[in-house]
């Protein structure tokens, strides 16, 4: 039988620290075909076209461009971990970079592993031995005493009450519709697909706000993406790597497509930062420099948070209002760096300035020389988080990729419900596509339905092995 | 020399025969005629040979999700399709405004005339040989196994008489009969169905096997005189103008026959006052009913109980019969005492002068927990003992009739040393009729139902033969002939399916005429003919005039490409929820796998497994108790099992 081709980071993605290589994997008998549609190689070659266990240099590319550069290992089946074609592409390690690999390869065929399942395929198809396979048995029952605790945990609490409730609710009308096909005399479905499609639509609402916050959720997960911005010199490289070096977290430098733009992550009290690092923005001629000012404007445009950093021992001039303008709604700490220098710029002064564009803003006085101010520092990022001036803190969300995969698929079912009762469709096809919809939630709340019970087998352990 | 007749041993009848078949109702039938066919010497024990495939109960066959197994049978080579198409009176296709999916057909049988052709087919078998005589005892030998759990193995019966007949193998199907006890009211008979006689002697040699036994309720209403009703006063319910026939093999000409009616009326509030008044003379609610009975199939006074709020159910008036002024009363099975019921039946609308026939009541009856019996329908205790029908917690006629065609289709595989037939969950309803019965704990006797199948899309009623009858083939009772035309059958659906999809319609006068007389939108542009049979108000016969080049295809085809072709995303779909229950399904566990080893298992789940000796991973994972984290280390277990073996194997 034909089995589905899987992908997943297969080195922990690091969301407070990790490994400076990350590797994805895709294993499956597509694997080199979604391979060949996402990696591209000076030459042109085709994976497709190479010997088994074989390395090639190259770049992942979607439709917007290079994503990162990368090396790709091609190992063709039987002799690979799953016993099946596997190909292994060694990115840059960073979360977001490896997120967007990811994201792209299952654009383009393949689908997320589940916990665990390249070892369950390893061990369907025989590869694992006695010992391999009593180890994997240590993790499952380590699992049943601390592990699953702590997962559950993990599993925000909201978020599975919330896909319990509709999952209970799918339910619900899968045995009205049932018990109404076995028992017409006593359970009538007069006016009940109306009734069914309100029902439905409701809880494609629900599906889609949890999804909808899905993206906040990876925030919370990977970080919050931040930009260092500010004049040249006015210390967001000596503040950067203060942070860095500090934290002894540097996760890796992603000299992507732009090589002006540093990422960095870090984690300010335990709350993770991707930090990017500009170039100074100023008003210049020079092309070169320009394009680098450009960059470091989009990268503000797309940040979450950023801190913007006043050298305070110099006079305020154009280029900070240009800054300024720039910062228009959005979440910002103003730190004042070089605060072993005498003063010359003043609070009050930037907040006359910022006041009225941005009023939830903060200041913060450090001197990355001196490194002193981080606590401030810390804080004002804690207060704009918890109190909820970043995130909605009551709000749902959904953080795992598998997660959202699965939301993705109940929708896709909500919807064919609806069409079906929009097409007239006798009500016992409705079943079919509830009963989708069902199992797909009960992949997040970890309650075994059908084909999830192998796969809850190795779900318990990290996600790739 | 004088009393010579002391000295000489007590003689006794001795024969030997291939297969026992114990019980001549729906199961029994099969079971014998399956192995008969097969070629295999069998004989039938029946306790009156009167009673051949006896309908005690209603006198239908089919209904919803019954109906499948009817046409599942059939797929397979067996009787009881053939039977109904012969006997029946009244034929309705029920649920005809949903989907295809759940279609049934169900019939009214003569139930004499169904009972007396049976019979004959019986008789007119070779190789089967029918004996009345109560089976009492089963005679089993030790097997030799090298491990320390004992196997019996099965030698024979023995009946009342003390005459013994020895077997290979041994089918039980006793239906109602064993310890049976019949309740109306106060009165209690210890008798079988319809006032027959028990069979009180086999429950003590099955329990010294070591065979757990249950004891299980049902009931059957009222049949009254029709000559005392007034049918002005109820609602005729007419069979179908066209009649499809249950057998594939049956023309569909033979079957568009004369019909009769049936009737239906309603209880009203003086019906159920006067339940409520006497449910303290109802054995069951006055506690002396052992048996558990089935809930969807309650008595009159549990509906009352039950549905409180209903001030008023349905009541079907059945003919029995062609020749017989009985009419059974649908939905009114009761055990409240006769001056009760005469009572409470003459508060129908058209029922205000009944006379009653005969009684309604209620049987208990041994049976078996069939969590004992592999999905062969082989008891895991004994070898070459086979069992079905109420005997293992089913109900039903069709229920009953498709577990003995699989238990003598096993029964024979087995002496022939041929694989076993195991159908899944995904391929048939008798799949999951017994999957359900050997793995689900069964607390009341057992019906099917379309909720119970998880792929009931796929296991339709109209393709039964495309799924099964390659299987009956194979195993022997479906003729080469017939194998071929199904074969031909699923060629011709192909080609047609696939030349409809390249069909496009232009909006031509003569379309929009079409679309418009079945008050479908007219096309702005050409369009596929595939995309036109998908809507709802049209189908592949419809299109029919727009569709010059179509092939001439018999009925059954041109049923198969347009259910095809409508229903294609909501098919494919449930093909992809199959796949990943087959996965598990694949995984098979080793018949003797020790459970004990494998020290990780918790101990309930450990002791379920023990029990149930699931044959596949698929089949552990449904057993309730057992987790998935116990899913988990099976097969982990499973897999350092196979390792050590290869190991020790390479030493």
């Amino acid at each position: 039988m034909k089995t589905d081709t899987i992908a997943a980071a297969a080195t922990a993605v690091p969301p407070m620290g990790g490994a400076g290589i990350g590797v994805v994997r895709i294993s499956g008998e597509d694997a080199i075909l979604v391979a060949d549609r996402v990696f591209f190689e000076g030459s042109g070659k085709r994976l497709a076209d190479q010997e088994s266990h074989t390395a090639h240099y190259g770049h992942i590319r979607d439709e917007e461009g290079v994503i990162d550069e990368v090396i790709v290992l091609l190992m063709r089946a039987p002799r690979t971990y799953t016993r099946e074609d596997t190909v292994e592409i060694d990115c840059h390690g960073g979360a977001f970079v490896m997120q967007r690999i990811l994201e792209t390869v299952i654009r383009n065929g393949a689908r997320p592993a589940e916990p665990g399942e390249f070892t369950k395929r390893a061990f369907l198809n025989g590869r694992i031995d006695l010992s391999q396979a009593e180890s994997v048995l240590d993790v499952i029952l380590a699992q049943n005493e601390f592990a699953l605790k702590n997962s559950v945990r993990q599993l925000s609490g909201s978020v599975s009450s919330e896909v319990r409730r509709v999952r209970g609710e799918i339910l619900h009308q899968i045995a009205y519709i049932e018990s109404a096909l076995d028992d017409p005399e006593h359970i009538s479905l007069d006016g009940y697909p109306c009734r069914l499609k309100e029902i439905v639509s409701e809880q494609v609402r629900d599906i889609e706000k949890l999804l909808k916050n899905s993206d906040d959720g990876r925030i919370l997960k990977e970080g919050i993406s931040t930009v260092i911005a500010g004049k040249p010199n006015a210390g967001k490289s000596s503040l950067l790597n203060w942070l860095v070096g500090e934290e002894r977290a540097i996760v890796t430098e992603i000299p992507g497509t732009t090589r002006d733009v540093l990422e960095e992550q870090i984690s300010l009290d335990g709350i993770v930062l991707r930090l990017t690092d500009t170039a100074g923005i100023r008003s210049t001629e020079d092309p070169v420099e320009k394009i680098g000012v450009d960059r470091a404007k989009k990268s503000l445009t797309d940040a979450d948070l950023v801190f913007y950093v006043v050298d305070s021992s110099t006079n305020f001039d154009e280029s900070d209002a240009g800054i300024i303008e720039l910062l228009s709604g959005k979440k910002t700490i103003i730190i004042f760096n070089k605060s072993d220098l005498a003063a010359r710029t003043t609070p009050q002064e930037v907040k006359s300035l910022i006041g009225k564009e941005n009023e939830s803003c903060r200041f913060v006085t450090v001197s990355a020389k001196e490194q002193t101010g981080k606590e401030e520092l810390c804080e004002a990022v804690r207060e704009m988080f918890f109190a909820g001036k970043i995130f909605q803190n009551d709000q749902v969300y959904i953080t795992n990729i598998r997660h959202k995969a699965a939301l993705l698929d109940t929708l896709a079912s909500l919807e064919q419900v609806k069409q079906s009762i929009d097409g007239g469709m006798p009500e016992d096809f409705y079943s079919i596509d509830l009963m989708n919809a069902y199992e797909e939630l009960g992949k997040i709340t970890g309650e075994a339905v059908e084909d999830d019970l192998v796969n809850e087998i190795f779900s318990k352990f990290c996600m790739g092995k | 020399m004088e009393n010579d007749t002391d000295m000489r041993p007590v003689s006794r009848l001795e024969e030997s025969y291939d297969v026992v078949v114990v019980g001549a109702g729906h199961a029994g039938c099969e079971a014998a005629l399956c192995c008969a066919r097969l070629g295999f010497e069998t004989i039938i024990f029946t306790v009156s040979v009167d009673s051949i495939a006896m309908m005690p109960c209603n006198p239908n066959i089919g209904g919803s999700s019954k109906g499948h197994l009817v046409r599942e049978i059939d797929a397979l080579g067996g009787q009881m399709g053939i039977n109904i198409d012969k006997t029946f009176i009244q034929s309705k296709m029920l649920n005809r405004s949903k989907g295809p999916a759940v279609h049934s057909l169900r019939a009214q049988a003569d139930k004499a005339d169904y009972s007396a052709r049976m019979r004959r087919t019986l008789q007119d078998t070779k190789h089967l040989t029918i004996r009345q005589a109560e089976v009492s005892e089963i005679i089993t030998e030790e097997m030799v196994q090298n491990s320390c759990e004992r196997k019996q193995k099965i030698t024979g019966v023995k009946t009342v008489s003390g005459a013994v007949y020895h077997s290979r193998a041994v089918i039980l199907c006793t239906g109602t009969y064993l310890g049976a006890r019949c309740l109306t009211g106060e009165m209690i008979t210890h008798t079988g169905p319809n006032g027959l006689m028990a069979a009180n002697h086999l429950t003590a040699s099955l329990t010294a096997h070591g065979i757990e036994m249950l004891r299980f309720k049902t009931g059957t209403p009222a049949r009254v005189d029709r000559n005392s009703l007034d049918f002005g006063e109820m609602v005729e319910q007419k069979g179908d103008e066209r009649v499809v026939p249950f057998s594939f093999t049956t023309n569909p000409q033979d079957v568009q026959i004369d019909q009769v009616s049936c009737w239906l009326t309603y209880t009203n509030e003086e019906t159920h006052e006067i339940i409520r008044k006497n449910l303290d003379r109802s054995p069951i609610y006055a506690g002396v009913i052992e048996g558990t009975g089935p809930r969807y199939c309650p008595s009159i006074e549990d509906k009352v109980v039950k549905f409180a709020d209903k001030d008023r159910h349905q009541i079907f008036i059945e003919p029995e019969g062609r020749n017989t002024n009985e009419m059974y009363v649908g939905g009114m099975s009761s055990s409240l005492p006769e001056d009760v019921q005469h009572e409470m039946y003459r508060t129908l609308p058209g029922l205000r002068h009944v006379k009653i026939v005969r009684n309604a009541y209620a049987i208990e009856y041994d049976c078996i927990n069939p969590n004992q019996l592999l999905p062969t329908l082989e008891f895991k205790k004994i070898r070459g003992l086979f069992s079905g029908g109420q005997f293992n917690g089913s109900s039903g006629y069709e229920e009953a009739a498709c577990q003995g065609l699989i238990a003598g289709i096993n029964a024979a595989m087995s002496l022939s040393g041929r694989e076993p037939l195991i159908l899944d969950r995904s391929e048939a309803y008798t799949g999951v009729l017994i999957d359900d019965l050997v793995t689900k704990e069964n607390r009341e006797p057992y019906r099917m139902m379309t909720s119970r199948a998880e792929y009931r899309l796929l296991l339709r009623q109209d393709n039964a033969d495309l799924r099964l009858t390659k299987k009956g083939y194979e195993i022997g009772l479906i003729s080469k002939e017939r194998y071929e035309w199904v074969c031909k059958k699923e060629k011709l659906i192909k080609e047609e399916i696939s030349r409809v999809s390249r069909v496009r319609v232009g909006a031509s006068k003569e379309v929009q005429t079409l679309l418009e007389s079945y008050g479908s939108i007219p096309l702005n542009t050409g369009t596929g003919l595939t995309e036109l049979i998908r809507r709802p108000e049209l189908d592949y016969g419809k299109l029919a005039p727009i569709d010059p080049e179509r092939p001439e295809l018999p009925d059954e085809v041109a049923e198969q490409v347009n259910i095809n072709i409508k229903y294609e995303g909501y098919l494919l779909r449930q093909k992809k929820q199959v796949e990943s229950f087959k996965r598990l399904e694949k995984k098979r566990i080793p018949v003797d796998f020790d459970y004990d080893q494998v020290q990780s298992l918790r101990m309930e789940a450990r002791q379920k497994l023990k029990i149930y000796q699931p044959s596949s991973i698929g089949q552990a994972s449904r057993i309730s108790g057992v987790s998935p984290a116990d899913i988990s280390v099976l097969l982990i277990a499973m897999e350092s099992m196979k390792v050590i073996e290869r190991q020790n194997n390479s030493l």
